[in-house]
């Protein structure tokens, strides 16, 4: 479980976070929606650490994340597995490499177990056969993966991911989103994503938080999600003018 | 300015106490440590062979001429050439040339990894980056460098044996009764001590600069361009005070 207690972040005069209260169950899948420059991106540095927030908590169960000393830091982050945004794979490794890297810096296996491992987790986000190739010789949609799989690799009790299936097709990001459900709960993961694919929301938002403008517009759950009247929610949700019109016609 | 430098020192010696911290896996700082070794001396070789080919070269040429005409034996060409060499010339200026290239490069690869976000993916795997990324650089550079500088003073009095003896500015005899001359052992530990201190210099000023860069790539030009600046410039200094320190 991870909670973040009245969290606020500025970047010189821009307030980027207001206020955020929120608790991320484990073994759900809690989501952060909100529209592009809403601050998804800058909550997720500040729970993982990369930010400090200008005032606030982050709690990882009952530790207080946001006071402890880096040591510390870096005890609880060997079970952290994020995906950037960008992906951050290193672009001098080898896609074989990139994923192998965790456990050549943190276990003691043997490189057979090392690259049965690689293997299953290239094989479970559906990447088979680019071992060798440089993450600049694969497409957006396959790096994207590569770092899911690199997230993951060390069986993380935390898992981040931010806008995991931006830039994948239909059919690849279903496969994507079921991945990190299917994880969540098999390891009873604590998992945050950031996304603003309503396709996501809608298969597997176990908790959903709706970021508007920096501040906490709306939460609930994916059933929620169609019958609430907030209106920043409906405004995100039926974006555009099709679904609009879907809903006036449903309604 | 003078406030901006302190707060800038201060923040370095912090932040070496980071990178030497106690590695999470000896094996993967040991190869990252052999790998930096490679660049850096086998990346080296032949520009420091070429510049202290012509060091010692004019340095030759230009001894002769301020010598000549005077009543001071002309063996004393290779005595000189070998002192300067051995005590100044080898070691500060491969170090210099070193800052300008294997340092600005060390400064472009961490920083381009900053913003790229590799570090911050690092971090958040649980490795320290500081150490990681910093500390094989600086053990390979502290053992590599001197290796490099002793090939300078090498290849410098050759440089000034093959300047000066096809042209007849001194006998090959001459020369090597020069250089064999007067030989003080606490020269070379001088030089030694020299290369040692501009080696850590250049790799931690140049780690620093591209470790704690910011915004984009014009601001990792800059990164690059201060590492070399600020190099040379400590390299200088410290050149000063090891002299006084070592020579007095
Ligand atoms: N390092 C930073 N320095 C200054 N301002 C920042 C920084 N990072 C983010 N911001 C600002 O914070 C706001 C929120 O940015 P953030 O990246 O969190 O958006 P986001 O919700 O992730 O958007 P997107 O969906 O496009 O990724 C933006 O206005 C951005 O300009
Ligand atoms: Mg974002």
């Amino acid at each position: 479980m991870i909670r973040a207690e009245k969290i606020f972040k500025s970047f010189g005069e821009q307030e980027v976070l207001k206020d955020i209260n929120l608790t991320f169950e484990a073994g759900k899948t809690n989501l952060i929606i909100g529209r592009s420059g809403a601050g998804k991106t800058v909550l997720l540095k500040i729970l993982v650490g990369l930010y400090g927030p200008t005032s606030g908590i982050v709690w990882y169960d009952d530790v207080n994340f946001t006071s402890l000393d880096k040591k510390k830091v870096r005890d609880i982050r060997m079970s952290v597995g994020m995906l950037f945004q960008g992906t951050a794979l290193f672009d001098s490794m080898t896609v074989e490499e990139n994923i192998r890297f965790p456990m050549d810096m943190f276990t003691n296996k043997t490189h057979k177990e090392k690259l049965d491992r690689v293997n299953y987790c290239l094989e479970r986000v559906n990447l088979t056969g680019v071992n060798q190739k440089y993450p600049s010789q694969l497409s957006g949609g396959m790096q994207k993966r590569a770092g899911i799989a690199r997230a993951i690799v060390l069986q993380p009790t935390y898992l981040f991911c931010d806008e995991p299936n931006s830039g994948l097709d239909p059919k690849t990001s279903l496969v994507i989103d079921e991945l990190i459900h299917d994880i969540t709960q098999e390891n009873n993961i604590t998992t945050i994503i950031n996304t603003h694919d309503m396709n996501s929301v809608m298969e597997i938002g176990d908790n959903i938080a709706l970021l508007h403008d920096g501040y906490l517009a709306w939460e609930g759950n994916k059933e929620e999600v169609l019958t609430s009247n907030n209106e920043i929610l409906q405004d995100f949700v039926f974006a555009s003018p099709f679904l609009q019109k879907v809903r006036d016609l449903h309604s | 300015m003078n406030i901006k430098f302190i707060e800038h020192f201060g923040k370095f010696l912090i932040w070496m106490r980071l990178v030497f911290s106690k590695p999470e896996k000896m094996s993967m700082y040991w190869k990252e440590t052999m790998r930096q070794m490679n660049d850096i001396g086998i990346g080296s070789l032949i520009i420091v062979m070429l510049i202290s080919t012509f060091m010692g070269a004019v340095m030759a040429v230009q001894i002769s001429y301020q010598l000549g005409g005077q009543l001071i034996p002309r063996y004393y060409v290779g005595y000189l050439v070998r002192d300067i060499t051995i005590i100044e010339l080898a070691p500060t200026i491969t170090c210099l040339v070193l800052a300008g290239k294997v340092g600005s490069n060390m400064a472009a690869e961490i920083g381009g990894m900053r913003q790229k976000e590799h570090i911050d993916a690092m971090e958040i795997m649980g490795v320290n980056t500081s150490a990681f990324l910093v500390m094989p650089k600086i053990i390979a550079a502290v053992f590599v460098v001197p290796l490099l500088v002793s090939v300078a003073a090498i290849v410098s009095i050759m440089g000034a044996y093959i300047a000066a003896v096809p042209t007849g500015l001194f006998s090959g005899a001459e020369y090597i009764q020069g250089i064999r001359s007067y030989l003080e052992t606490w020269n070379i530990f001088i030089m030694y001590v020299k290369a040692v201190v501009f080696g850590f210099i250049l790799a931690a000023i140049s780690c620093y600069q591209g470790y704690f860069v910011q915004g984009g790539s014009i601001e990792l030009g800059k990164a690059s361009t201060a590492a070399v600046v600020m190099s040379n410039i400590a390299i200088l200094i410290a050149d000063y005070l090891i002299a006084v320190l070592l020579t007095s």
